[in-house]
């Protein structure tokens, strides 16, 4: 029980760590590509984002399952990248499924951002770093979990910090992407701030 | 793109180096690399294997593509770029287990790299195999120059070395400005790089 609860807290801490200290977007720059290009309105960021946290949360899960009870045992540990993959293409398809059957509003609001997912490096990047940092299966949920929180607040707050700038005069030459990429630099310094929080 | 015709290997060069270069003109696929570009060894590595990985899967997609079903090119493409990341990962665990190490999952994400994908779908998936080889090679060569000066910069200002040797004045007078080696410093080169190379060509952005 007291194993429990020490994996619990555990996973309580690397999920925060994920959201806000260890940024998934602000430190490890994955995600980048929709990041830049998706964040030009709050509710589109928010339909991606929310869309993210989700399939990374299950796909870790699954990933999870996959790589230690699957390849582990068969020492095919170099096979994983293709595995990986294959889960989330494969998972994505069947979300997809199951929204257009069971909920065709949130279909319609989702659903175009679903593949797009499938090559989101963030996500695969997740399942990557929880097996190099041998995270243990509850705490690979909080990690998920956390690490797709914290893209969803980081898209979020750049969408709100973008609208503003409409009236803005950007220079020339950093249109676009240049300016977005000094906002999330600035951001990535503030979530510096919450270093040390919680350990 | 263009199909029929083939393209000139010069504009094929041009395009990849300069004008269509994937960092400042597409903003494709900075997600796997940035991150490395604390160190101009790493990033050496990582550029290396990217542009390896990108030539050799253009020659491949392109080799196949008369026999690839269009609805799941894709998926094809996909396998092909991780098999060549497979490679890449298990040679350098064998070979170089230290640079394995410190890149992590690094190299493992070159497979969800929007360049390569990017360049299959766009030019190996309609031209024969030796202009698509080039091409990707061309294009994973424009993109690791980027990469690099970000890289000389980084760890110039930040730490004072290059490649791990200490610079004359950097390593003694200038006081290390760490917020370089850490992420916020990378969006900030990052996007002075790319308002550079966009103020010099200032036309190219508009349209």
């Amino acid at each position: 029980m007291n194993a429990l609860g020490a994996e619990l807290w555990q996973a309580v801490v690397v999920c925060f760590a994920a959201v806000f200290t260890n940024n998934i977007l602000l430190t490890t720059f994955l995600g980048m590509c929709p990041f830049t290009s998706v964040s030009r309105e709050v509710r589109t960021a928010a339909g991606l984002g929310g869309a993210v946290v989700f399939v990374m949360t299950f796909t870790c899960l699954l990933n999870w399952m996959a790589y230690h009870w699957i390849l582990v045992p068969l020492r095919l540990e170099f096979f994983r990248f293709i595995l990986f993959i294959i889960i989330i293409a494969a998972f994505v398809q069947v979300v997809e499924m199951i929204l257009d059957r069971f909920s065709p509003r949130l279909y319609q609001n989702l659903g175009i951002f679903l593949p797009l997912i499938t090559v989101n490096c963030a996500i695969l990047g997740a399942s990557l770093f929880m097996v190099i940092r041998e995270y243990s299966l509850i705490v690979t949920i909080g990690y998920g979990f956390g690490s797709g929180l914290g893209w969803l607040l980081a898209i979020l707050a750049m969408a709100g910090i973008r609208q503003r700038f409409n009236e803005s005069r950007v220079p020339a030459g950093l249109q676009g992407p240049g300016i977005t990429l000094i906002i999330a630099g600035l951001m990535a310094l503030a979530f510096i701030g919450f270093t040390g929080v919680l350990s | 793109m263009k199909t029929a015709s083939v393209k000139p290997m010069q504009e094929i060069i041009r395009d990849g180096l300069w004008k269509d270069n994937p960092i400042f003109r597409q903003i494709l696929g900075i997600c796997s690399t940035l991150a490395v570009t604390n160190l101009v060894l790493n990033t050496f590595v990582m550029c290396t294997a990217l542009t390896l990985v990108t030539a050799l899967s253009c020659w491949t997609v392109s080799l196949l593509r008369s026999w690839t079903p269009r609805n799941i090119r894709m998926m094809v493409q996909t396998l092909i770029i991780a098999f060549y990341v497979i490679i890449v990962d298990v040679v350098l665990k064998a070979y170089w287990p230290d640079m394995s190490r410190s890149l992590g999952p690094y190299v493992g994400l070159i497979i969800t790299n929007c360049i390569v994908m990017g360049r299959c779908e766009a030019f190996a998936g309609s031209n024969p195999p030796g202009a698509a080889f080039w091409d990707g090679f061309f294009n994973g060569l424009g993109y690791s120059a980027v990469l690099l000066v970000i890289a000389v910069i980084r760890e110039g200002l930040g730490m004072g070395t290059f490649c791990g040797w200490p610079l004359p004045y950097f390593s003694t007078h200038w006081d290390k400005w760490i917020i370089m080696v850490m992420p916020p410093g990378g969006f900030f080169v990052l996007a002075c790089v790319i308002w550079a190379c966009r103020s010099i060509r200032p036309r190219e952005v508009k349209q």
